[in-house]
């Protein structure tokens, strides 16, 4: 895949001097879905606003398929449409005068018929007249996407899209991004929801403290630092690990009924598995079942941050 | 030159504007009645004339200046504080335009409605007195400058506020005054020698009396200077808004 957005070591101080961005390096890959994690206060909004137009860069780059953002703005921002994290419309307008200013906004001309495909997608068709102050919630989210989208971008960033929103409406949102994937617009999303990158993105990025920690294909990033647990539920519980297995760095579960055993995906063949529960049954404890955990994306994250902290106290 | 984009803001705006029309309309007509009422009726009738001019005719011009002064100040801080408190200014920020596309929709507007409230004033004061327009091409030019300088004031003024009070505070505490004591309501020749003096310090003395002149041919300071200061006025706002836009001040971080 092209890549359609370069990000070089870009930096953004702001006037009371915190550095929101220190040197952030990203590419964006055309056609993907990219979720940007990070902890509240890493500089998620900041990248996006500043790659939108909304913060001016203190240094660095921002190229969006050929255009920079501040030489080349207008060709740059007519590719671009955010979805901002903060529910801002105007109260008294109506769904399709609002949808339309913003297609006038991008310099493009009136097309009612491209509106009513991107309200009847969004489920909004019916309330084109309503005004915005009598939507739901979830409904003005829609409103805000129907105008990020009206101008036909080809990246769509969207800051926390399902921020206090419903699990159903949540799932609706992810429903509407795959659908613009297939369209083939390129999406980048921050969330604080690790089960929402987990979903639907292709790519994950971790940004903590201006700083990209990493940017990871997402099933390459579960493969290479997922942990799995073993879990052996024993038929009687036992109150100590017997010493014929202490050899396995094993825990032993509340109530001492099972035995928890932590393994690397990484170490591929050799995960230490059968000879586990050959020695299990050597010892002769009964098994009353077995079961497999991976670890989340989560679990991933808080490590990556966790880390990064420890890396920083350390060096202090 | 995005003027689509300057079109959208400034369709947006104006279909604000047309929403409330009646009060758009009605609010500056009953005004004006009532000030005839008030100051050409039951003060005038007191004061025969003021440099030949009856004084109900006289103060025409500087109702008219202080209903477009006040409109184009509150329409332009308005309108461009609003997006700010809700958020929305993130669409202009971020679509393919630059600040003087993003000026140019909210000014115009701004500068459109002021004028509408002007000819309003000017065709509502026929009704009660005999209006006579000496030099009508000057007063088109002097009611255009004043629609547009105190637009571009305004819009500096909803770009510098942070709430609402400091809205509202500089059309109250400084313009209102400056407008009141501009001789809206009266020739500063008919002022003590010092106050005279210090009127002169006050620039809308200026944009008045040469609106009036305009009328009457009858102007407290001479003509080219009212033009002078209008122009002056103008550039002065455009600069300012050129460094806004330069430097990002308050609108974008």
């Amino acid at each position: 895949m092209a890549d359609i957005v370069t990000i070089r070591d870009l930096k953004k101080v702001y006037a009371e001097g915190f550095e929101a961005l220190k040197g952030v390096s990203l590419t964006i890959r055309e056609g993907e879905i990219l979720a940007l994690l990070g902890p509240n206060g890493a500089g998620k909004t900041t990248l996006i606003s500043t790659v939108c137009g909304i913060t001016m860069p203190t240094s660095g780059s921002v190229i969006v398929s050929g255009h920079d953002i501040e030489t080349d703005y207008r060709a740059a921002r007519s590719l671009i449409g955010l979805v901002p994290q903060e529910i801002a419309l105007e109260p008294f307008e109506t769904v399709i005068r609002t949808v339309r200013f913003s297609r006038g906004l991008f310099g493009r001309t009136r097309d009612d018929a491209l509106v009513e495909k991107i309200l009847t997608r969004l489920s909004l068709w019916d309330k084109r007249d309503s005004e915005l102050k009598q939507l739901s919630g979830g409904m003005r989210r829609r409103v805000l996407i129907a105008k990020a989208l009206v101008h036909e971008p080809r990246v769509l960033f969207l800051d926390e899209p399902t921020a206090g929103v419903d699990v159903e409406l949540r799932r609706d949102m992810w429903r509407i991004v795959e659908d613009m994937k297939a369209e083939g617009v390129t999406i980048i999303l921050t969330t604080h929801y690790i089960e929402e990158a987990e979903a639907i993105a292709d790519r994950v990025a971790v940004i903590n403290d201006g700083q990209i920690l990493l940017v990871e294909d997402k099933a390459d990033l579960m493969r290479q630092m997922g942990r799995k647990e073993i879990i052996v539920h024993l038929k009687d519980p036992v109150t100590a690990i017997p010493d014929s297995l202490s050899g396995y760095d094993l825990d032993l579960g509340e109530g001492g009924d099972r035995l928890i055993y932590g393994y690397d995906t990484r170490s591929g063949d050799r995960t230490g598995i059968t000879a586990l529960l050959n020695d299990v049954a050597a010892a002769g404890l009964v098994l009353r079942d077995v079961e497999t955990r991976q670890s989340s994306l989560e679990d991933i994250f808080v490590d990556l941050v966790a880390a990064e902290e420890h890396k920083k106290e350390g060096a202090a | 030159m995005n003027l689509t984009a300057v079109w959208a803001i400034y369709h947006r705006e104006m279909s604000r504007f047309f929403r409330t029309f009646m009060q758009s309309f009605l609010s500056p007509v009953i005004s004006t009645s009532l000030y005839f009422v008030v100051f050409g009726a039951a003060i005038g009738s007191r004061i025969d004339e003021v440099e030949g001019v009856s004084y109900g005719a006289f103060i025409v011009p500087g109702l008219v200046m202080l209903s477009v002064m006040s409109q184009a100040i509150s329409n332009a801080s308005f309108g461009i504080y609003f997006p700010k408190f809700i958020g929305t200014i993130y669409e202009p920020l971020s679509a393919p335009m630059n600040f003087l596309e993003i000026v140019l929709g909210f000014v115009g507007a701004a500068a459109t409605k002021a004028l509408f409230i002007g000819v309003v004033i000017i065709v509502t004061a026929s009704f009660f007195v005999e209006l006579q327009i000496a030099h009508p091409l000057p007063m088109v030019a002097f009611l255009l400058l004043t629609c547009l300088s105190f637009s571009l004031l305004g819009f500096i003024l909803g770009i510098w506020a942070k709430n609402f009070e400091q809205l509202q505070i500089v059309p109250l505490m400084v313009i209102t005054p400056l407008v009141f004591l501009g001789g809206a309501f009266y020739s500063t020749s008919m002022l003590p020698p010092v106050w005279q003096t210090v009127s002169l310090f006050n620039p809308v003395v200026y944009l008045i009396s040469g609106f009036r002149w305009s009328f009457y041919a009858v102007a407290d300071v001479p003509v080219g200077v009212s033009l002078l200061a209008i122009a002056g006025f103008t550039a002065l706002c455009l600069g300012l808004i050129w460094w806004i836009f330069r430097t990002g001040w308050r609108i974008r971080s």
